[in-house]
């Protein structure tokens, strides 16, 4: 009862290791994940703001960009595998009956391979479509719900944006949520040139809403990053005191804002890790000197039967070592069993690694030595004559 | 041949707070192997503080100790235990065995911090249970066991390392007449049969005069020494 009592701190300190360790890997898989749908080793530029009479539009609303910015960006950065630019906006999309407000993304082809999509029946349009503006499109799946009766084939189908008919030639296969939470499978792509011309009715031709990049190497990011400002700049004429009229994100840029939040959260758990375990092991320490002073006419005697110190410490290392350790496997399964509860009922991932437990019980293997090591360390100083006489 | 225990002058001085107790004055004894010495005196003679340094538990403050022709009056805490455990058996008058821990495992106890292997411990602490008259009772809990019983596993706890000197402090002192008689016996027996020296510290008259020697202490000093019995005194013992 006493020892479980003593245990109970450990095994929650234990417990929280694990369930933090467990949500917070989770986690960081999950955003990894989402950040991988993106595409791979992605530079996104942005468009600078726009400033009339002081009102500043939304980023993405300057018209800075254009399409000749990013075909020059290609072939002057070598760094630079592939370079694609796109625009957007919500439209209504019509099929037959049905009809839908999604968002249409005019792009190159090359935006299709730059951030990896797929699909699931048909294929990309190609560069002779974008040259052609030929009206072909691309749809995802939250539009292919919406528009579509279940097991209907899409590819092949005329749909109508802003009355324009356009047959789909692909259906995207789905990514689920962006890093951002917005919903990538509300999608229609068409070549850019047919949005350009016969949809969006833009009045500065060449403009673009975004542009994208992409290295061989994740490790080029940074340095292609740079690369990309320097030469928009001298495009864009801008003078030294100038700032830029563009905004730069590397995909690395995006995990790092995302895993800070993650880290936070396993900061927090850490927190209450450490407390629990300190708590615990200022536990065994308090059991460990009434089990010695309990005990002090046993150690007197085991002492004059020929105890060296070194036996006495190791008898009471070992007692506080076998507390802490029974603590911290009780607390790999309750850690276990609390992530696998938070998994069922709040639907978070979470990964249980061995690594996890080899640290739970290397960890309470330290509290019981470290916290177990004054008991000891007194019990095996006792004056054998005193203790003899202890009553 | 040197005598087994050697006490020249020996002194110990305590400090309580700021007042210093004299416990041993420029005490002297000899004692050869194979004795069987019965220590008399009143309380705080310092006969306590006597078998304290016999039995290597404390040091003089000054003077000369020999055990077995070894000074032991500046060896450090391990080497004392290390002596303790080779060359002497303590008999307590509580019997101070280990709470819920077998009379076997008790009689192992010198054993183990030996170092010996675990059914080394066993046959040899079954051996002494056996020569005290415990067989059969080896599973047995100090609490199952009767006060003459359980001083009985002391003694078998004491003999298992084969000491040169057994220290018996008040022995019968919680016993009853019958069971005293019987443990003493036992004494008498073993350094009858098998020369083992003993010290017995004892206020009793009738427990003294097992003994072959009897020494009396007052204030720290040897007051009287004298033999009681012939050596060798096992022909004529027929208690």
């Amino acid at each position: 009862m006493r020892a479980g009592l003593t245990m109970l701190g450990i095994v929650i300190g234990v417990g929280a290791v694990i369930a933090m360790v467990s949500i917070g890997e989770g986690a960081k898989r999950a955003v990894q994940a989402q950040i991988a749908t993106m595409g791979t080793n992605v530079i996104v530029i942005f468009p600078g703001v726009t400033s009339a009479s002081g009102v500043r539009g939304a980023q993405g609303s300057g018209m800075t960009l254009t399409v000749s910015d990013a075909l020059d960006l290609k072939k002057r950065i070598p760094l630079l595998a592939d370079t694609a630019w796109a625009k957007r906006d919500v439209m209504q999309i019509v099929y037959g009956n049905r009809n839908w407000n999604g968002t249409i993304n005019g792009v190159s082809p090359s935006y299709l391979t730059i951030r990896d999509w797929s699909y699931t029946s048909g294929g990309p349009f190609t560069q002779t479509d974008l040259e052609s503006a030929a009206r072909v499109a691309l749809i995802g799946q939250t539009v292919v719900e919406n528009l579509f009766e279940s097991g209907e084939e899409p590819v092949g189908a005329m749909i109508r944006i802003k009355n324009v008919p356009f047959r789909v030639i692909g259906v995207l296969a789905p990514k689920g949520q962006s890093a951002q939470g917005s919903d990538q499978d509300d999608v229609v792509f068409i070549p850019f040139s047919t949005a350009e011309r016969k949809v969006f009715g833009t009045s500065f031709i060449g403009s673009v809403g975004a542009m994208f990049g992409s290295t061989e190497q994740v490790e080029d990011l940074p340095l292609a990053a740079e690369q990309i400002r320097d030469v928009l700049r001298a495009r864009h004429r801008l003078q030294a005191e100038q700032s830029d009229d563009f905004t730069i994100r590397t995909q690395v840029d995006i995990g790092k804002v995302q895993e800070g939040a993650s880290e936070t959260l396993t900061m927090m758990l850490f927190a209450v890790a450490s407390v629990s375990l300190l708590v615990g092991g200022i536990g065994i320490m308090n059991i460990l000197l009434v089990s010695v002073t309990e005990r002090t006419r046993e150690i007197g005697v085991r002492m004059a039967v020929g105890a060296k110190r070194r036996h006495i410490m190791m008898q009471f290392l070992i007692e506080a070592v076998t507390l802490s350790l029974v603590g911290g496997a009780l607390g790999i399964v309750l850690g276990i069993a609390g992530t696998k509860l938070t998994t069922l009922i709040a639907g978070w991932p979470t990964i249980i690694s061995g690594n996890v437990i080899g640290i739970a019980f290397f960890f309470s293997l330290a509290v019981g030595l470290f916290f177990g090591l004054y008991p000891a360390s007194k019990a095996s100083r006792l004056n054998p004559i005193e203790a003899l006489r202890y009553e | 041949m040197s005598a087994l225990i050697q006490c020249e002058d020996v002194w110990k001085i305590y400090r309580v707070g700021d007042v210093e107790v004299q416990a041993l004055r420029g005490l002297s004894v000899t004692i050869e192997q194979g004795e069987f010495v019965a220590i008399m005196g009143s309380s705080g003679s310092g006969k306590s503080t006597l078998m304290n340094i016999l039995g290597c538990l404390d040091q003089p403050t000054r003077g000369l100790y020999r055990l077995n022709g070894m000074e032991v009056g500046n060896l450090k805490p391990d080497q004392l235990a290390g002596i303790r455990n080779q060359q002497i058996g303590f008999v307590f008058q509580n019997f101070n065995l280990i709470p819920r821990t077998s009379a076997l495992e008790n009689a192992q106890l010198p054993l183990f911090y030996r170092g010996l292997t675990l059914s080394e411990q066993r046959a040899q602490a079954a051996a002494a249970l056996g020569r005290v008259g415990l067989q059969g009772r080896e599973h047995h809990y100090p609490t199952q066991l009767s006060g003459g019983q359980q001083q009985r596993v002391a003694i078998a706890r004491a003999l298992v390392t084969s000491p040169s000197l057994l220290l018996a402090d008040e022995p019968t002192g919680n016993l009853d007449t019958q069971s005293s008689q019987e443990i003493m016996k036992i004494l008498e027996t073993l350094n009858r049969d098998e020369g083992i020296t003993i010290i017995l510290v004892t206020h009793e008259m009738d427990v003294a005069a097992y003994a072959a020697r009897e020494i009396v202490i007052k204030d720290g000093q040897v007051l009287s020494d004298r033999v009681t019995k012939a050596r060798p005194a096992s022909s004529t013992v027929g208690v």
